[in-house]
């Protein structure tokens, strides 16, 4: 492994017969390795569907407060970045230098919109107090004795103010204020959210996981330690970051719109 | 003489060289080195467990630092000693040598994945000086998630990345099994070893993810609330088991089978006969590993799932007899009419068989639903996995370290050790374990620290057994120190066994094969 540095020289590691038999050999390492992401993926998605069945009310009032515009555009960008992913290999392969190192520049800039926008998400969330389980609970009690939730406590001082003071004061527009009402109505919602944070939480560390993968094998392209004769590196990568956007493409729909 | 020769120990020099070593064989080595000090711990675990257990009440330590030394010794043995053991040192060791490879396929993968062990075990470590963790090496919800303190989090941590170890090493293996055979070796050549191995990697890569992401559940659970485990947010505890024995069940058979692989090296060398029903025996292996993923609910019979999932569990359960037995009655058919010598392993492979038969069958009266509601959380489940995990597993180590032993280190372990170690460890291991198959029927529940007056012999019988097996595998250890001092040269072939990791040196040159050999026929050509 060791001397699979050069492009123009390439040697395969001595274990090896040919370059094609380590090609062959990574490749297949790095399609179980996926098989082990599908699989962890795999229990969220299992724990998701139990509960959705269980609590489908909680899953309609969680996801309508999920804003479908933003996951969209994020999805759009996770796509466009499986494009920009797939021309970088093949100019690497091609051995068009400049080409390739634009497409995997524009690429990590796809997971950085990706993951800025998931900020502004984020932020959102816990600004209204849509945050998960116990998180979600105040230390004040209600008459009845029990405890009330941050999105509880918000809609308690919006019910004081007007509509444009909502606005202005509480960056409350009134379609949310009505899908936090909704919300507050609905037992066990910070159920919903904690689905939501950690699912999508797992998926954007893999996307920044992805992020730093590709720029290790964007230095190798820049470095000429990759090209047309050895590519494995940038291939390797290219297929981790399209599991990462098909994970995407599955949470996507499953928080942002069956709800 | 070997001394002189050009071989991998001494291929390059300095403490460095081994830690920065790519070479499968050594980095078989700093595995044996680790996990026989985990081993050593997690004996001594123990030994204090049993010791506390001599006398009802209040014998040497609190309650609290009895079910701290409890989670310790499962935790441990299981995560740190048992699943990785034989893959992780004898697979490493023989795998590629057994295939004619010169290598496994990522050997840098190979030495990340002892670091991960190391840091894993390192962060599950630490937590002896942290918060109480007594929550069992199962980390039950509600208790773990609400209950108990925040040390589970990096005990959890820890067996993470001791997962990832473990996801890393059966992917190298898968690919090595695949892609590196030598030529003229044919899937139905490879030794039953590498056969073992291959389905343990399977169920590695398929399994352990589901742990991986349980165990970033509890996290979660214990660090945000996420309320999935936590009936109070309306999630279940009992959805932890699932997922939880998802993978812990299938681990089962990580451990085992391995072991299994051993004891086919084992029987046909020391029966100098052909193996009887190679396939017979190397598509059992595959069908443990399908099988073991249908029948985690065999864990949960009392936790209130439906009768129609019991008894669907059941059946499934007991179908996992079928192949062990395939294999049981092929190892004995091979040893009919065999030249059997009673070397030291050969005693090894014949105990393994007694216990893991033993253990079988209570694990048929467990899967039965209507038996398991008197068995479930007593001492019989505790005698039942003791006889199957350790029966199994380490019977099958000791047995491959003293027979790989001269093809590591190229000197011979004393058999007369080798058989003394044997007796303690087979005869204490039937005194500790026995007796508690009837504790069980009796009615002692399993992980207390208190017992009834009535339970008192047979628990000291239980203890005084303890203390045979701990002195069984000092004696064990012994047997390295002084094979390694005084042992004879091995040799290349010493028990003439017919694997291709017998026709090297030992130990073995730096590449295992000064040319790739090409093989023409099956793995054990006796008669």
């Amino acid at each position: 492994m060791s001397t699979a540095n050069h492009t123009g020289g390439f040697h395969h590691a001595h274990h090896f017969d040919s370059a094609e038999h380590q090609y062959e050999s990574s490749k297949q390492g790095i399609w179980l390795f996926l098989v082990t992401e599908i699989l962890m993926f795999g229990g969220l998605f299992v724990g998701y569907s139990i509960y959705h069945s269980l609590y489908p009310q909680v899953f309609h009032a969680g996801s309508k407060q999920l804003s479908v515009v933003l996951g969209a555009v994020n999805t759009v960008v996770l796509l466009f970045s499986s494009f920009t992913m797939a021309l970088g290999i093949n100019y690497v392969q091609r051995g068009l230098k400049n080409k390739a190192i634009i497409a995997l520049a524009v690429t990590i800039a796809c997971a950085a919109i990706f993951m800025v926008v998931k900020f502004f998400e984020y932020t959102h969330k816990f600004h209204v107090g849509t945050v998960p389980g116990k998180y979600a609970y105040t230390e004040e009690l209600n008459a009845s004795g029990e405890k009330v939730t941050k999105v509880g406590a918000l809609l308690a001082e919006a019910n004081k103010l007007s509509v444009a003071e909502r606005e202005h004061k509480l960056h409350l527009d009134e379609t949310e204020y009505e899908h936090l009402t909704l919300l507050e109505r609905t037992k066990n919602w910070p159920l919903f959210f904690g689905f939501y944070f950690v699912m999508s939480g797992i998926h954007g560390l893999h996307v920044l996981a992805g992020a730093f993968l590709i720029f290790w094998v964007l230095l190798k392209v820049i470095k000429n330690q990759v090209g047309p004769e050895y590519y494995t590196p940038v291939e390797g990568v290219g297929l981790f970051w399209h599991v990462v956007d098909l994970i995407w493409i599955y949470l996507f729909p499953l928080l942002y719109l069956v709800g | 003489m070997a001394h002189e020769q050009h071989n991998y120990l001494n291929h390059q020099k300095g403490i460095w060289s081994w830690l920065t070593t790519l070479d499968h064989k050594r980095i078989g080595i700093m595995y044996f080195i680790a996990i026989m000090s985990f081993f050593f711990l997690g004996g001594v675990f123990a030994l204090l467990v049993r010791a506390e257990l001599f006398t009802p009440g209040k014998t040497l330590f609190s309650a609290d630092v009895y079910n701290r030394m409890m989670t310790y010794h499962g935790a441990i043995m299981v995560f740190m000693v048992i699943v990785p053991g034989i893959p992780a040192i004898f697979g490493n060791f023989v795998l590629p040598i057994m295939i004619g490879a010169k290598d496994v396929a990522f050997p840098r993968l190979n030495l990340m994945s002892w670091y991960m062990l190391m840091i894993g075990a390192a962060i599950t470590g630490s937590t002896l000086f942290l918060e109480n963790v007594d929550t069992g090496w199962t980390f039950y919800t509600p208790y773990s998630s609400i209950k108990t303190g925040m040390g589970v989090i990096p005990m959890v941590l820890g067996v993470f990345i001791i997962g990832f170890s473990s996801i890393l090493t059966g992917l190298n293996f898968i690919v090595t099994t695949h892609k590196l055979r030598a030529p003229g070796m044919t899937m139905n050549r490879i030794p039953l070893m590498v056969w073992a191995l291959y389905s343990t990697a399977i169920l590695q890569v398929l399994a352990t993810p589901v742990l991986a992401i349980t165990l970033l559940l509890l996290i979660a659970e214990k660090t945000l609330g996420v309320g999935i485990f936590d009936p109070q947010l309306g999630g279940d505890p009992v959805l932890f088991q699932h997922f939880f024995w998802f993978y812990s069940h299938p681990a089962v058979y990580i451990m085992i089978l391995p072991a299994m692989g051993v004891i086919s090296e084992l029987v046909a060398t020391y029966s100098r006969k052909i193996i009887f029903g190679y396939t017979a025996i190397a598509y059992s292996s595959l069908a443990i590993a399908g099988v073991s993923f249908l029948v985690w609910g065999h864990h949960m019979f009392v936790s209130g799932q439906s009768e129609f999932a019991g008894v669907l569990f059941s059946f499934i359960t007991m179908l996992v007899g079928v192949p062990t037995a395939i294999k049981l009655f092929n190892w004995i058919a091979t040893m009919y009419k065999g030249s059997i010598r009673l070397d030291a392993p050969m005693l090894f492979a014949i105990g393994f068989m007694f216990l893991f038969t033993i253990g079988g069958l209570t694990g048929v009266y467990l899967a039965s639903t209507g038996m398991d509601v008197h068995f479930h959380d007593t001492y019989f489940v505790v005698a039942h996995f003791h006889y199957v995990m350790v029966g199994g597993t380490l019977m099958a180590l000791m047995g491959a370290l003293i027979y790989w032993f001269p093809k590591v280190t190229g000197k011979i372990y004393s058999d007369l050790l080798g058989r003394i170690s044997w007796v303690f460890i087979f005869s204490g291991f039937n005194v500790t374990f026995f007796p508690q198959f009837i504790l069980g029927n009796m009615g002692m529940p399993r992980r207390y620290y208190d017992y009834l007056p009535t339970f008192t012999e047979l628990n000291q019988m239980s203890t005084f057994g303890s203390w045979l097996i701990g002195t069984g595998f000092l004696v064990g250890l012994f047997g390295v120190f002084h094979a390694l001092m005084k042992g004879k040269e091995a040799g290349n072939n010493p028990f003439g066994g017919k694997t291709l990791e017998w026709t090297i040196p030992s130990p073995p040159p730096h590449e295992n094969f000064d040319k790739t050999p090409v093989l023409t026929g099956g793995p054990y050509e006796y008669r």
